[in-house]
């Protein structure tokens, strides 16, 4: 038998590029891929309907029917765990593209131009920070009334910083380097070679940014619907689920707060755990 | 009146404070060949980037066959047609090519972007550029990171002689290379400019590659011209004190380094004296 090539091209190829043979990455990559697909196949993988109120099954731990037990209101929690991974990953996703997108565009502008642009643009990214997201979040709700539309638009603004910075650094460092000399001494213009070379060069990097936010900002729009400034009632939401369930927790129902707080944590260190590694990636290449 | 390829008058930069290049003036025939001599801090580097327009000099002018190029260039027709007037090759072959463009759309890159040419007639281009500097198919189709240093600077040769430059700027182009690379580089470049009557200018510490290389010697110091003149004269009977030591600084046979310090610092005070 003969060994299997080592660069097997595949649609699994990237990750498995990710991953590089170390098995907490590979662990993290397979809990995103259940997510995700629990998410989009949440109707047809869901055992009950999230909304369908069983009486008999108030607060119930464990049993075969509600394997992780049904809320106060006698609502299957796993069910409700299922669907509630479709507001709480898109949310993140929400925030993590508009975020990229913004920071990106702001950073490697500021890099590009230096000068005025860059005092500009590296002030108006300070002034965002010293802001707390929470306080954003809660003002929007306030002129945009309550729903996912508020936090969302806050948490992207409030992010958009924190890969603006990154970008503006990368670029700079890559501005610097003779290759992208080269392509302005061949006469191309400016937006042509961050287009074409400078942009492509920095993305990784970005992305990995971009992956340890998306757990930030899942953690962070789950706060916000705890807080009940989110996800409304009854959509199934993680945060909104701790929220009803830590009423449960005084009666001694641990399940209906603790699932979705498991749920949170583990997407968290997943994303973190994934964002690192190509950041890893990217520094040893550079070496 | 002799027509120059590159005509340079009293180019001054300084960066806060810190005069980098002062009054440097020089000219260069058409397929003429001058080295910009000097230690580092001596404003060769800075002298060179203001001439591919890099930097912008707080004074002076630089022309290229009569035409003026020390203003910032406005709108993409000036700045394609000073991209044909000179080109640059850089030190470090290891940044000089973007990792992620392949040696053939590196070279094909420049040819799309200035001349019109259908697809088959640039590859066939292409395929040319990189014969002359020695690279074949195979290396065509690879990364620059599958290529060793000697390889980058040949692929680096190539995409700046794609848009026929009257002058190419070498910029330290051979330093970061191993000795017996280097001197296969410099015979590429020798017989390059005996075939198409492209200029040089050789910015470099080197004394040694004057020699082989450069028809004329530029002398920099602290960013002034201390000396200059066709480059056997200036290697053998050097004039000022500064070459003189840079001469001497070449390790050989009886080399003295504890002397060579001792003139370092005579010049040194006497510099400080006269200024």
């Amino acid at each position: 038998m003969t060994a299997l090539p080592l660069h097997r091209r595949g649609f699994l190829a990237p990750l498995a590029r990710v991953a590089g043979g170390d098995k907490l990455v590979t662990a993290a990559l397979a809990v995103l891929t259940v997510l995700t697909v629990a998410a989009v196949l949440a109707p047809l993988i869901a055992p009950h309907d999230p909304d369908a109120v069983d009486l008999s099954a108030t607060l119930s731990g464990s049993t075969p029917d509600h394997l992780l037990g049904a809320d106060q209101s006698g609502r299957d929690v796993l069910s409700r765990l299922i669907f509630g991974a479709r507001t709480g990953l898109l949310g993140p996703l929400v925030v993590v593209l508009v975020s990229t997108v913004l920071g990106t565009l702001i950073g490697v502008s500021a890099a590009w131009h230096g000068g005025a642009v860059d005092a500009v643009l590296s002030r108006a990214m300070e002034l965002v920070f010293s802001f707390p997201a929470l306080l954003l979040a809660i003002i929007l709700v306030a002129v945009l009334g309550p729903g996912p539309t508020a936090p969302v638009i806050a948490m992207s603004v409030a992010y958009a910083p924190y890969v603006g910075r990154l970008a503006r650094s990368v670029a700079l460092r890559e501005k610097g380097r003779p290759y992208i000399q080269a392509y302005q001494v061949q006469g191309w213009s400016g937006w042509m070679i961050c287009v074409g070379h400078l942009l492509p060069n920095i993305a990784p990097l970005v992305l990995a940014q971009s992956a340890i936010n998306f757990g930030y900002a899942l953690m962070d729009l789950a706060a916000l619907s705890f807080l009940g400034l989110g996800v409304q009632p009854p959509a199934a939401d993680w945060g909104a689920m701790i929220n009803d369930g830590s009423q449960a927790l005084l009666q001694g129902a641990m399940l209906p707060a603790l699932a979705p707080g498991a749920a949170i944590v583990i997407t968290v260190v997943a994303f973190s755990t994934v964002g690192e590694s190509i950041a890893d990636r990217v520094a040893r290449r550079e070496r | 009146m002799t027509e120059y390829a590159l005509e340079v008058e009293n180019l001054r930069k300084s960066f806060g404070g810190q005069v980098a290049v002062d009054g440097v003036s020089f000219s260069l025939p058409p397929g003429g060949s001058l080295a910009v001599v000097g230690e580092s801090g001596s404003g060769k580097t800075t002298t060179a980037r203001m001439l591919v327009g890099l930097e912008r000099p707080d004074a002076g002018r630089i022309r290229v066959g009569g035409r003026d190029r020390s203003a910032a260039a406005r709108g993409r027709a000036t700045r394609l047609s000073r991209a044909r007037e000179l080109q640059m090759v850089f030190q470090d072959p290891y940044l000089s090519l973007d990792p992620r463009v392949s040696v053939a759309q590196c070279v094909e890159e420049p040819l799309r972007l200035h001349f019109a040419m259908s697809p088959r007639e640039r590859r066939a281009r292409r395929d040319e550029l990189l014969a002359r500097v020695g690279l074949g198919g195979r290396e065509a189709d690879a990364l620059p990171r599958r290529l060793s240093g000697g390889q980058r600077q040949r692929v680096a040769l190539a995409r700046a002689l794609a848009t026929e430059p009257k002058v190419l700027i070498l910029d330290e182009a051979t330093a970061a290379l191993d000795v017996s690379i280097q001197a296969q580089i410099l015979d590429l470049l020798a017989e390059i400019r005996r075939e198409s009557g492209v200029g040089y200018v050789f910015v470099t510490h080197n004394l040694a590659l004057v020699r082989h290389v450069a028809d004329d010697v530029l002398v920099l110091h602290q960013g002034r011209v201390v000396e200059s003149g066709p480059s056997s004269r200036v290697l053998t009977a050097p004039e000022h004190p500064y070459t003189r030591l840079l001469l001497h600084s070449v390790p050989r046979p009886g080399w003295d380094p504890a002397r060579i310090a001792a003139d370092r610092r005579a010049l040194a005070t006497e510099s400080k004296e006269s200024s």
